[in-house]
């Protein structure tokens, strides 16, 4: 099941710690010991999802171990903003190879250490949602298909920043990036095209799958420990929002990414086995009006003049999210569908 | 140099890479001024009692007690008679409900009570003796923080029992009499000398005896209106009524009793003859339910027992069994305005509620001391215009509460400490205001106010016990936790979870959080997603 909240203090578990909660209800972030296994001094933008979504992950996934995890890297942002030569952010054993090959090396690594008996070492495989979804993919799907045990985490930041914010196949319809620009009369990316990885996760019948975002990190720390007690293939997809290609303000990194999980335009949920086993229900539903508007890859649905109907297929697809994992609560109103 | 193939270099961390260099803002942590502390006419500090209750039984209530009397030594009276002005002002009533505030004070006054906590006096004696006139609430209060900053005090009050309106105003059923002597047996024990049945005449005569004299004779006698009335007709004042009732002699109303005035004491006066016996308690009022100077909780009280009410009405004359009514209409400026148009109503006796004049005549003909509103005038420090004497409470002109009475006992006792001592008050500059839309409301809990019980009707019609109770450890818990802190860094964690760069230092418990600027490059997510509004962005200096 996903994190379910305590619910009795001021913030209950809403927020990262709070001094009135016991050591065992606490994030793993709220610890003056965290592993930081990304540490400071890294080179990302002010603001970046993908940062924080990886020392969030990570860091529960080195509690998860005991600190006995080693972790492959795919090219991108979070490779290139940790790794100038010779410098490193990273406080735990770490490789980079390259863009496409992460699932792959991470498959050998899990191997070789079969072959040495140390399997109480782990293996995580990560990558932006380029590296994963588009040039990493078959590697992935044979990482999957084999059922290595690896956990692959993707960072979806729904295009290829580090290269200057092309489309990949996780960038959602309409958003405009340097290679789908805001132009004609369907501007920005194609409906109807792109890839849902978690789902072709799941069709893989893989152990676990789950997706989750920056803003929710309990239920994040939760995954990333629950993904640890399985051994063999498990997947876990973050959405991590990148305030230089989405537009949006580096303060409000986690505001955007909680608003794409309100408005069912990002759908919170687990599955084992390739059942869905969890989801995050929808806490105070917002219109997809609410999330767009914070993006100015979105810019063009609102000047010059409104594209209420794009909006609208947006609207829709969000809805349908709602009902396919059931987000919705009865009782959750929606606040403002402006 | 043994290295591995094709390396060059030593291995460096990026802590080698100072990314506070970035910044255009940095994030600052700041202390805000919540809407209730600023609402609180006693200055009390609640935003901080309530953090410090949230702990509960093991130190917190006591600790939360303590901070309250730091302001106010009437917790218990407070949290039953207080008509919450910081309810009003919380920015939680924007969210759900206001915090019960109110209710967590009573709780912890009981608590004190039940538990006999006290307050020590440690300052040194400072030799000077101060004279309080007047045992009401401002007095107790200016007797308490004078005596906690080492003055000697003596209060004198011309009643025989100590309390001023507290006891021979506010009925038993809302403020029940034990809490109010324990709370002000607790200050006496504080070494304040009281003398009773001893009423104060020549203010000026009183500095040959005492080093400074504050006087907080309050307001007492009942106004009078000019009403026509035959022989038979029986009228009297609200004020006589109940300080009848709380000497045991309740004067004879009837069966039908018509009250005249819509303020709060109106309230008190009809509800009281109701438990003397009256069946009908009527309250004839000039103007319409919204205009009514009484409390929205008051008249809902009375309405429950029966009270009913007279909208657009006066007495334009009383005879013996029955009260002729002029019926009223509000002009363009909301005045009411005669009709010219008449009834009847049945009333064995006519309670006139009409307000309360200060008795001046103690500070009347002392040089410097001048009059205005028919209260004393006095500076902002509350010194009259005769150097030494004081002054506070209902008898200065201003909002006539037990609150404000409290608040100026203690601005009274500053202003004394300081002239005794021949320095000035100090004044701490303000902080800004911690405004609703500066909190992340995500992180709180959806969480309902709690109702406190009620006496059921028949008792409360027939019986002066307390009407409203109070809360239990549970309910007083949950009460506090639902505070948001705001303005006010609570330790959620929320800064240093939240920062892609662990520029967040954590200090531990109670130490809260320091920013580290060698690296923090200024995002402002903390500043996003701080619950309570504690973090600003300010520009960066060039
Ligand atoms: C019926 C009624 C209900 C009220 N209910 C509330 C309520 O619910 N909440 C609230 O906040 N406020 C309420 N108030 C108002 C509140 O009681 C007063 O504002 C408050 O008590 C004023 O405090 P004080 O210390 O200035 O004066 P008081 O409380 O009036 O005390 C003055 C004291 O001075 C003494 N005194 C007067 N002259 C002399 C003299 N010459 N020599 C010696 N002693 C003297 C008097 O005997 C008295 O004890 C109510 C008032 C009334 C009348
Ligand atoms: C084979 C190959 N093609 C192209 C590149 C250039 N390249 C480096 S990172 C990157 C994009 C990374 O995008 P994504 O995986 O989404 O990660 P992000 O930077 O968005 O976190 C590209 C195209 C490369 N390094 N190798
Ligand atoms: S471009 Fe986006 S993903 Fe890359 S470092 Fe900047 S904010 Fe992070
Ligand atoms: S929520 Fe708490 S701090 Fe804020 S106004 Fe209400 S009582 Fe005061
Ligand atoms: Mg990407």
């Amino acid at each position: 099941m996903p994190y379910q909240h305590v619910t009795f203090h001021q913030t209950g578990s809403l927020a990262v710690g709070g001094r009135l909660l016991t050591d065992d209800q606490r994030s793993v972030q709220s610890g003056r010991r965290r592993s930081n296994s990304l540490t400071l001094g890294h080179r990302a933008c002010q603001g970046c999802g993908e940062a924080l979504g990886a020392r969030y992950a990570l860091d529960a996934v080195q509690r998860a171990t005991g600190g006995q995890t080693i972790a492959v890297n795919a090219t991108g942002c979070l490779e290139v903003f940790s790794t100038p030569f010779p410098e490193t952010s990273w406080q735990l054993p770490w490789l980079h190879s390259l863009f496409g090959n992460a699932p792959a090396v991470a498959s050998g690594v899990a191997a070789a250490l079969k072959a040495k008996g140390r399997t109480d070492i782990r293996v995580v495989g990560q990558g932006g949602d380029g590296g994963t979804v588009d040039i990493g993919f078959a590697c992935l799907s044979g990482m999957f298909e084999r059922n290595d045990d690896v956990l692959y985490i993707c960072y979806d930041n729904e295009a290829y920043m580090n290269t200057g914010v092309q489309r990949s196949g996780a960038t959602p319809p309409a958003a405009r990036t340097a290679t789908t620009e805001a132009v004609g009369p369907e501007p920005g990316n194609r409906f109807g095209q792109g890839k849902n990885v978690p789902l072709i996760a799941m069709a893989h019948e893989i152990p676990y799958v789950a997706t989750a975002t920056v803003a929710d990190l309990r239920d994040l720390e939760a995954k990333a420990e629950r993904a640890m007690e399985f051994r063999g293939a498990r997947y876990l997809h973050v959405l991590v929002p990148c305030p230089l290609g989405w537009g949006s303000a580096p303060k409000d990194t986690i505001e955007v990414a909680r608003l794409a999980t309100q408005s069912g335009v990002f759908p919170v949920f687990e599955a084992e086995d390739g059942e869905v086993v969890g989801v995050s229900p929808i806490r105070h539903r917002v219109g997809v009006r609410d999330y767009l508007r914070t993006q100015r890859r979105y810019a063009h649905l609102f000047q010059p003049d409104e594209r209420t109907d794009i909006i609208d297929r947006i609207q829709r697809g969000a809805d349908r999210n709602i009902k396919r994992f059931g987000l919705l609560p009865a009782g959750v109103q929606e606040e403002s569908a402006s | 140099m043994n290295k591995p193939f094709a390396i060059t270099l030593d291995v460096g961390s990026s802590r080698a890479n100072k990314t506070g260099s970035w910044r255009t803002e940095r994030p600052v942590y700041t202390d805000r001024l919540p809407p209730c502390n600023n609402a609180c006419p006693a200055g009390e500090n609640i935003q901080q009692w309530l953090y410090q209750a949230e702990d509960g039984a093991e130190g917190g209530y006591e600790a939360a007690w303590r901070q309250i009397m730091a302001d106010n030594p009437l917790p218990a009276v407070m949290g039953r008679v207080c008509y919450r002005p910081c309810e009003t002002a919380c920015n939680r009533a924007q969210l759900d409900e206001a915090v019960g505030i109110n209710s967590v004070e009573r709780f912890l006054g009981d608590e004190a009570i039940k538990q006999g906590w006290t307050v020590p006096v440690d300052a040194t004696p400072s030799g000077k003796r101060v004279l309080v006139v007047g045992c009401g609430p401002s007095g107790l209060s200016a007797a308490y923080h004078l005596t906690r900053l080492g003055h000697a005090v003596t209060i004198r009050d011309a009643n025989d029992r100590p309390g001023g309106m507290m006891r021979f105003g506010i009925p038993q059923y809302r403020l029940p009499r034990g809490v109010l002597d324990a709370e002000i047996e607790r200050i006496l024990a504080m070494g304040v000398t009281l003398e009773l049945k001893s009423t104060v005449h020549d203010g000026e005569a009183l500095l040959k005896e005492f080093d400074a004299v504050f006087v907080a004779a309050g307001a007492h006698i009942g106004r009078r209106a000019y009403i026509p009335a035959g022989d038979s007709a029986r009228i009297l004042d609200a004020v006589s009524l109940l300080h009848g009732v709380e000497e045991d002699e309740p004067p004879l109303l009837g069966r039908r009793v018509a009250v005249y005035g819509g303020g709060n004491t109106a309230m008190d006066a009809a509800r009281t003859a109701r438990r003397l016996g009256a069946s009908e308690a009527v309250v004839v009022y000039r103007r319409t339910r919204d205009r009514m100077p009484a409390h929205d909780v008051e008249v809902r009280e009375a309405l429950d027992e029966g009270v009913t009410m007279r909208w657009l009405s006066t007495v334009a004359r009383a005879d013996g069994g029955r009260l002729l009514i002029e019926k009223m209409q509000l002009d363009d400026a909301g005045f009411p305005q005669p009709t010219g148009e008449f009834t009847e109503l049945a009333a064995d006796s006519l309670v006139l509620a009409l307000g309360q004049n200060a008795d001046l005549s103690v500070l009347e003909g002392v040089s410097g001391i001048t009059f205005d509103d028919g209260g004393v005038q006095v500076s902002p420090d509350l010194m009259t215009g005769h150097p030494g004497i004081f002054a506070g409470g209902d008898m200065v002109p201003g909002e006539r509460t037990v609150t404000v009475a409290i608040g100026h006992g203690k601005k009274a006792a500053r202003s004394i400490d300081a002239w005794l001592r021949g320095t000035s008050a100090s004044h701490q500059p303000r902080h800004d205001l911690a405004p609703f839309g500066d909190l992340n409301t995500w992180y709180y809990e959806d969480a309902p106010v709690t109702v406190r019980p009620e006496l059921e009707a028949a008792r409360r019609v027939s019986t002066f016990d307390e009407v409203v109770g109070g809360l239990d450890r549970a309910t007083a818990l949950y009460e506090a936790r639902r505070c948001l802190s705001c303005g006010n860094c609570f330790e959620c964690d929320n800064c240093y979870g939240v920062c892609p760069d662990n520029a967040v230092i954590k200090l531990g418990p109670g130490q809260r959080y320091e920013i580290d600027y060698a690296y923090c490059k200024g995002c402002g997510m903390c500043v996003t997603e701080c619950p309570s509004g504690a973090i600003t962005m300010e520009p960066e200096e060039t």
